[in-house]
Order: C-alpha cells, then sequence, then structure tokens
C-alpha cells in the first residue's frame, strides 16, 4: 500500500481525471442533449473571451467594435477563408497529437519537441532520397511519423519502466530535442548554401513536394490533416482498441480487471501521439520552404494544440472547429495592424477563449453532475413516496 | 499504511543544521569538503584554473539566480498541494512587468512590479485550480500560453514605437539594481575605506584548495547585486516559514492531506491561495531579475525556460529548499562554465571521474554491489570522454539539466519524497 502510494505520489499525480470524462451517456436522446450543453458551454467561453478582450481593449484606448468588425469583415473574404484553412491545418495536427493522449489520460505536452525533431529528420530525409513524385512524399510523411514517434517512445519508456510522469518527460525532453536538433543541424544538415536567418537543410527535390489544392494559397496538407482526424475518430471512436484506450482513460483499475494492459495503452497512445505530432511541421517542410530551417520552420505550434483541444474537449468535429476558429483568428492579424489594433489581440483572444473554455467546461461539469444527482432524488423520493400511497 | 508516509519528517529533527540539510547534514558536509577536494586536484592536473576561478563562480552565481527563484516558485506551489506548470508564464509576467517599470520608473520599481506581475499569475491559477476546480497542469499550460501573448500584446501596445522599444522588446531601463563587494572578504569599502581582499588573496596563489576556496568565496562576495542576495534569503526564509512556522505546518499539511487538515480546522482553500500568490510572487520575482539585473530592458522569450529548469530543481532538490538550492546551484555552475570557460568542460569529465571513483570506495565498504559496478562503469565511461573529447558542443551542455532531471526521475525515484496531494484537486467538504 505505502509503495502504491509512494508510486501515485513520484507521478506528481496530475489527476487527470478531474471530471473531464464525467459525463456519461445512457441513451441517444440524452447524449445528444449532453452534446448540446457541451456546445453552448464552448460557445458561451468564446463569448466570454471576447468581451474580456472587448474590456482590454477599451481600457487601453482601443475601439473594440472597430477591431471586431475589422476581424470579421477581413475574414471571411474568399481568400482568408484559405488562408484560415491552411493556418488550421498544423493546429488541427498538434490538437488530434494531444487528443489521443488526453483519452487515455496522458498529458502530452511534448509535442513541440517530438514535431520539431521529425520536421528536421523529415527534411534531411527527404531531399537525400529520390523516388517518383506520390512515393516520395509518402515516405517523406512516413518519416515524420516515425521520428515524433520515436522522440515520444523516450517518455513512453520511462513511464511504464520508471514510472515517471509524462507530463514531467515531456516537458524535459522538449528542451533536449531543442539542443538535439540544434546540435545535428549545426553539424550535419546545414546547407552551406545560405547564411545568416536564411540558413537552412538541404531542399526537397520536386518529386518530394507536396501539391497544393489551391496554388500559393492551400496545401495538400489539409486534406492530409482532415483525413488523419477522420482515423483518429475511427480508431479511437469506433474501434476496440480505442475502447480499451478510453476505458484505461475513465477508470484505469476497471480497465485493469478487465483485462486491458495498461502498460501497452500507454506506449500505444503515446506513440500514436507522437506519430501524429511528427506531421505537425509537414505543411511548412512538404508545402512550403521545402527544408527544415531554425527560424523558417514555424514553432509554439505543440502548445497551441494543447489550447485547440482544449477548446474542441477532444472530439474530432470539435478540434477541426477549434482549430479553423484559431486559424480565422490568425488570418485577420495583417489587416488589423492596418487598422492601428495591435495584431497581438488575437492571440490574445485565443489565449483568453483557452482559460475560459477550462473554467466553464469545468463549471458544466459540476452543474451537469449536480443537476444529474438531484433528479435520481427526485426520482427517488418520487419512487418512496408511490410506494408509501400504495401502501 | 504507514504514518510516516503522510507526515513530512514526521520525527523531530535533532538539531537546527540537521534541520536545514536533512538528517545526515555531518555526511553531507563531509562529502561537500571531499568533492571540493577532488575539484582542485582535478584543477592541478588539467590546469584548468577556470573550473573555481571567481569569474565562473560570479557568473554561475547571476544565472542561477532565476533558476533557483523558479525552484522556490515551483516549492511553495507544490508544498501547498497545486502543481504549477505555469512558472514559465508567471516569469515572463515578471519580466514584462519588470522591464515596464524599470523603464519607467527604475530598477528597484521594476523589480517590485515584478513581484506584483507574478502573483497576479498566481493568482490566476489559484482562481482556476482552486476556485474552479481546472485541471491543475491544464491551467498551468493555459498560464504558460496567456502569459506570453499576454506579454505581447502590452508590448504591442506600450513599447511600439518609444525609442528602443518594440512588439518584442522594451526600452532600457532608467537605472540599475547596485552592487556590492563584500567588506574583509572580497575588498569591498568600508566607510570610504578599501578593505583587504582576502578571497582574491587566495585566489590568486592558485595553492591546492585554499586557491579554490578563495575563488569560489571570491565569486560569491565580489561585485554582487543586491538582486541577488535577496533571491539567496528567500531559500533561508522559505524553510523558516514553512518548517518553523504554524503558516508553514498547515500549508505544508494542505499539500500532504488536506481532507485531514480541513477537520483539525485548517482552511485549506485560503492556503492554497497564499501558496499560490507566494509562488507566483517568487516567479515574478525571477523574471524580473533576468530583465533588471541580467539585462537591461524586457525581451521576449528571455526566460529561456528557465521555469521549467526551475521544476527541475525542485524534483532534483526532493521537494527541499536547501535541495532547491543545490539543484539551482548545479545548474547555474553548468550554466555559468559554459558561458565564461567552454573549453574546461572536458576537465569537468576528470572531476567527475574522480567523484564516480569515490563513489566506488563508497559502495565497496558498504559492500554494495550495483553501486560499485554503476561507479566503475560510470567512472570508465568519463575518463575515456575525458582523454577523446576535446570540445564539447555548446547546443548539447544546454540540455544539461534536462538530461540530470530525466536520469533523476528514472534512477532515484524511490528516494524522492514529493508532496502526498500535490496535484490532485481538492474541494471543501468533498472527503475523498
Amino acid at each position: 500500500m505505502a509503495d502504491e502510494i509512494k508510486q501515485s505520489k513520484l507521478a506528481i499525480g496530475a489527476d487527470l481525471s478531474s471530471g473531464m470524462h464525467k459525463i456519461s451517456t445512457p441513451s441517444k436522446a440524452s447524449g445528444l442533449r449532453t452534446g448540446l450543453i457541451t456546445l453552448a458551454s464552448s460557445l458561451s467561453a468564446v463569448v466570454l473571451a471576447l468581451a474580456i478582450c472587448a474590456v482590454l481593449l477599451a481600457v487601453t484606448g482601443k475601439n473594440p467594435w472597430q477591431a471586431y468588425s475589422t476581424i470579421l469583415q477581413t475574414g471571411t473574404e474568399g481568400d482568408k477563408l484559405l488562408e484560415m484553412m491552411k493556418r488550421a491545418t498544423p493546429l488541427i495536427f498538434s490538437a488530434t497529437a494531444v487528443a489521443v493522449g488526453f483519452k487515455m489520460n496522458l498529458f502530452n505536452i511534448g509535442v513541440e519537441g517530438q514535431y520539431l525533431f521529425a520536421a528536421l529528420i523529415a527534411a534531411v530525409v527527404g531531399s537525400r532520397i529520390n523516388l517518383p513524385a506520390p512515393l516520395h512524399v509518402t515516405v517523406i510523411l512516413l518519416v515524420a511519423m516515425v521520428a515524433g514517434a520515436a522522440w515520444a517512445s523516450i517518455a513512453a519508456v520511462l513511464k511504464v519502466t520508471r514510472g515517471v510522469h509524462e507530463v514531467i518527460s515531456t516537458i524535459m525532453l522538449n528542451y533536449v530535442a531543442l539542443s538535439v536538433i540544434q546540435w545535428l543541424f549545426e553539424n550535419f544538415f546545414r546547407d552551406s548554401g545560405e547564411s545568416g536567418l536564411n540558413v537552412k537543410s538541404d531542399l526537397i527535390p520536386p518529386s518530394g513536394r507536396m501539391p497544393d489544392i489551391v496554388d500559393d494559397r492551400l496545401g495538400g496538407m489539409f486534406l492530409v490533416a482532415l483525413l488523419v482526424v477522420f482515423l483518429y475518430w475511427v480508431l479511437v471512436f469506433k474501434s476496440r482498441f480505442g475502447f480499451r484506450l478510453r476505458s484505461s482513460g475513465l477508470n484505469p483499475g476497471a480497465a485493469r480487471t478487465s483485462g486491458i494492459d495498461a502498460n501497452k495503452m500507454i506506449v500505444m497512445s503515446l506513440l500514436i501521439s507522437g506519430g501524429i505530432a511528427g506531421l505537425v511541421a509537414m505543411q511548412s517542410v512538404v508545402g512550403e520552404i521545402y527544408a527544415y530551417g531554425p527560424t523558417a520552420t514555424p514553432t509554439q505550434l505543440g502548445f497551441l494544440g494543447i489550447a485547440v483541444a482544449l477548446l474542441g474537449r477532444h472530439h474530432p468535429i470539435g478540434i477541426v472547429s477549434a482549430a479553423l476558429l484559431f486559424g480565422f483568428l490568425d488570418s485577420t492579424s495583417a489587416q488589423l495592424q492596418l487598422a492601428e489594433i495591435p495584431s497581438s489581440i488575437v492571440k490574445l483572444i485565443q489565449a483568453i477563449t483557452v482559460l475560459t473554455v477550462v473554467i466553464i467546461n469545468e463549471a458544466t461539469i459540476r452543474w451537469l453532475n449536480k443537476r444529474t444527482a438531484e433528479q435520481t432524488a427526485a426520482t427517488l423520493i418520487h419512487n418512496i413516496e408511490a410506494e408509501a400511497t400504495a401502501a | 499504511m504507514s504514518t510516516i508516509e503522510i507526515l513530512p519528517d514526521a520525527p523531530a529533527p535533532p538539531s537546527k543544521r540537521a534541520a536545514l540539510l536533512g538528517s545526515r547534514s555531518n555526511t553531507m558536509i563531509a562529502a561537500a569538503f571531499l568533492g571540493l577536494a577532488l575539484m582542485s586536484i582535478t584543477r592541478l592536473i588539467t590546469d584548468e584554473d577556470a573550473l573555481t576561478s571567481s569569474q565562473t563562480i560570479g557568473t554561475s552565481l547571476r544565472v542561477m539566480v532565476p533558476i533557483l527563484m523558479a525552484g522556490i516558485a515551483a516549492l511553495w506551489a507544490e508544498r501547498c498541494g497545486v502543481l504549477n506548470i505555469g512558472i514559465e508564464g508567471m516569469m515572463i509576467l515578471g519580466t514584462w512587468f519588470g522591464g515596464y517599470f524599470a523603464w519607467q520608473y527604475g530598477a528597484w520599481a521594476g523589480l517590485a512590479m515584478g513581484i506584483v506581475g507574478g502573483m497576479i499569475g498566481g493568482l490566476i491559477h489559484a482562481l482556476a485550480t482552486v476556485r474552479f476546480g481546472v485541471n491543475q497542469t491544464i491551467s498551468g499550460v493555459v498560464m504558460n500560453i496567456f502569459a506570453f501573448y499576454g506579454a505581447r500584446y502590452l508590448s504591442d501596445l506600450l513599447f511600439v514605437g518609444e525609442q528602443g522599444g518594440g512588439v518584442s522588446q522594451s526600452p532600457p531601463q532608467k537605472s540599475a539594481i547596485p552592487k556590492f563587494d563584500v567588506p574583509f572578504l572580497a575588498g569591498g569599502d568600508l566607510f570610504g575605506w578599501t578593505t583587504p581582499d582576502i578571497f582574491g588573496w587566495f585566489e590568486k596563489k592558485h595553492w591546492f584548495l585554499l586557491g579554490d576556496i578563495g575563488g569560489i568565496g571570491r565569486g560569491l562576495t565580489f561585485n554582487i547585486s543586491w538582486a541577488t542576495a535577496i533571491a539567496l534569503m528567500t531559500v533561508p526564509i522559505s524553510f523558516w516559514l514553512m518548517w518553523r512556522t504554524r503558516f508553514g505546518l498547515r500549508l505544508r499539511s494542505s499539500g500532504e492531506a488536506p481532507s485531514a487538515a480541513e477537520s483539525l480546522g485548517v482552511r485549506v482553500v485560503p492556503l492554497r491561495y497564499a501558496g499560490l500568490i507566494i509562488s507566483g510572487g517568487c516567479a515574478g520575482f525571477g523574471g524580473a531579475t533576468m530583465a533588471v539585473v541580467a539585462s537591461s530592458y524586457y525581451r521576449q522569450g528571455q526566460t529561456q525556460g528557465n521555469g521549467f529548469i526551475g521544476m527541475a530543481t525542485l524534483i532534483f532538490g526532493n521537494w527541499r529548499p536547501t535541495g532547491v538550492l543545490a539543484g539551482a546551484s548545479l545548474f547555474g555552475y553548468s550554466l555559468g562554465i559554459k558561458l565564461v570557460a567552454n573549453d574546461s568542460i572536458p576537465a569537468l569529465f576528470l572531476f567527475i571521474t574522480f567523484v564516480a571513483g569515490a563513489l566506488l570506495i563508497v559502495s565497496w565498504y558498504r559492500k554494495k554491489v550495483v553501486g560499485a559496478i554503476t561507479s566503475l562503469a560510470a567512472g570508465a565511461l568519463f575518463f575515456t570522454a575525458y582523454l577523446t573529447v576535446k570540445d564539447v558542443p555548446e547546443s548539447l551542455t544546454q540540455a544539461l539539466p534536462y538530461v540530470i532531471t530525466l536520469v533523476v526521475l528514472a534512477t532515484a525515484s524511490q528516494r524522492l519524497r514529493p508532496p502526498a496531494m500535490a496535484g490532485v484537486p481538492y474541494r471543501p467538504g468533498e472527503t475523498h
């Protein structure tokens, strides 16, 4: 017993089951109602965040009405809608990666390190092989997934064999990844042709480049992202593996009792999570700059992915909608700057949205649980009264 | 279920020194002296005076301060029962507030308002986790994102268009935090009289042991910023508050056994608010020193992951203030020597070889086979490294604190003792 307590403490027991999954769905009708309540709570979180930002804008001497109408006007133009989808693409990948872990109660904060590591490896491998067009891109994407999964596997092994909590290990591994990437890049993979801020690895030949859906506006990775979300839905919500994954996350004890190997589930979900994370920067690697570059490859997407996953509540449709919302906000920043409104307000809206989402989610779950308890109590009292009258 | 597991440090500590350093204080002091002697031998063999020079130690001390403050921040949060992944974010708030107020009103105002900025972060984290019961890891991660973009928005608003300012940095500060040399030890002034520089004199002699003590001592007493002195004071103050006052006992009890604490009349919720606000204040101070002392303006990304290294020191230091200080010193030294004398790092491999040799002898006498084999293997590995590696890539030494933390967690986790209920949400009246 003491050992068990110690183990759980060492895991720095981040109790991720704090009600995130407490809503049960006994029937279709109540499932629909819960879904509507979920949607309403997410929407109200967005509205609340917009209201808070409006106050912030007003306090700092900017006109919130002007800011929001600029966002709405520019964001809904045709070009900007394509940009929205483009900007949403990496977020969909990173949010899905986070969500896979979350379904098993694992918090993969290491998406950032995993995707940067994968971007370097995939770019280097892609530039050094020569294959026919469709195969070349596929191989690059597969290499990225393997590299991301490999980096995530360190956290998985530490967790399964040594009981190191994945929150701590992935945070540490993010920074280790940055160092390793820098070392590998500077010593082995740097293309000597470029200098200064533009340094990159060798360029991927044209056969390894992802074709655009709309030229220079939207890359093919958007479709890959939608495909990955669909596979995530099938795998996690519709397959036997997904059932085992989710039950291990919801109730580890019961899952273990029914014969599910918890360690195997941990390793699998972290590997899948890392694999999807490997695709985060691929839009840039096979779609835009065709190489890895310390400044050119986008950063911070892993952390924004956590935000998107939370806003989308780890549901496929939710993730895509949240990523599109973030992409929509990002696409308007240039226009905002022209209207003399600090463009960083869109990032602040995103950050505050996540803050309000987690708080409102928690309050909603508590309210739902309380209501269920009250309804059960009311039914019980009703039954007892009925029995009493009958007697 | 043993009581010892639940009550921290249940047996009354025999002496003050033992209480501060843990129960085996004599062993630890002896080990420290042995380590110093081995370091001195290494220095004499390799002729790398930079290993213990006052410049190396002084630089290490400067880069250690933010790490130490982040570690103390993590200590306060986890001891009261709440994980604080958001320390990095609170430090960002500290750097921004520090930069802004140092530019407007001078360095001291910057430091003070940096603390306030961090406290705001701590309060938000407390509201989310304690009041609303949001998952503590999630709230911390969101705090990091929020602080990063919040600081960017504020910079966009207040720094853009100013002389030397921009969206990612503040204009330079108005004044700097004064520095001092300790009289008699490092030649500081005393009422206008320049006292002798004792440590400096010993350092220049390069004698065995005395030269190293001189170098280390001078590094710790020469050209010290008052902010550094304040940061170092937080270690004994945190220790005293947490282990010697009623407030501290209650605070720790709300991290170890909140339900039991509540049943004894301790109000867990206000204590957790207090713990998190102190935590935020420490993190904010650490951030402010980066903007005000280590630099002269706020810059985006200035915190450089120090908040996370601080969490690492907490694990390394086994959730104790002196342990945090030891961890911060180790990580600070590894960063400091990289900055001052990157070429001397291979000499450290020889030092590690010696330490492994000492551990081998200890394990041999205690008949611990595994320990002896591990020490032998480590010694052989590092001796080979000393003979072959001539240049350690800077990019890899940066990863050292994180790798050490992972190794500590993977190997020594049986000896670690975090607060029992850190990370578990608690609602008053909902006894689990």
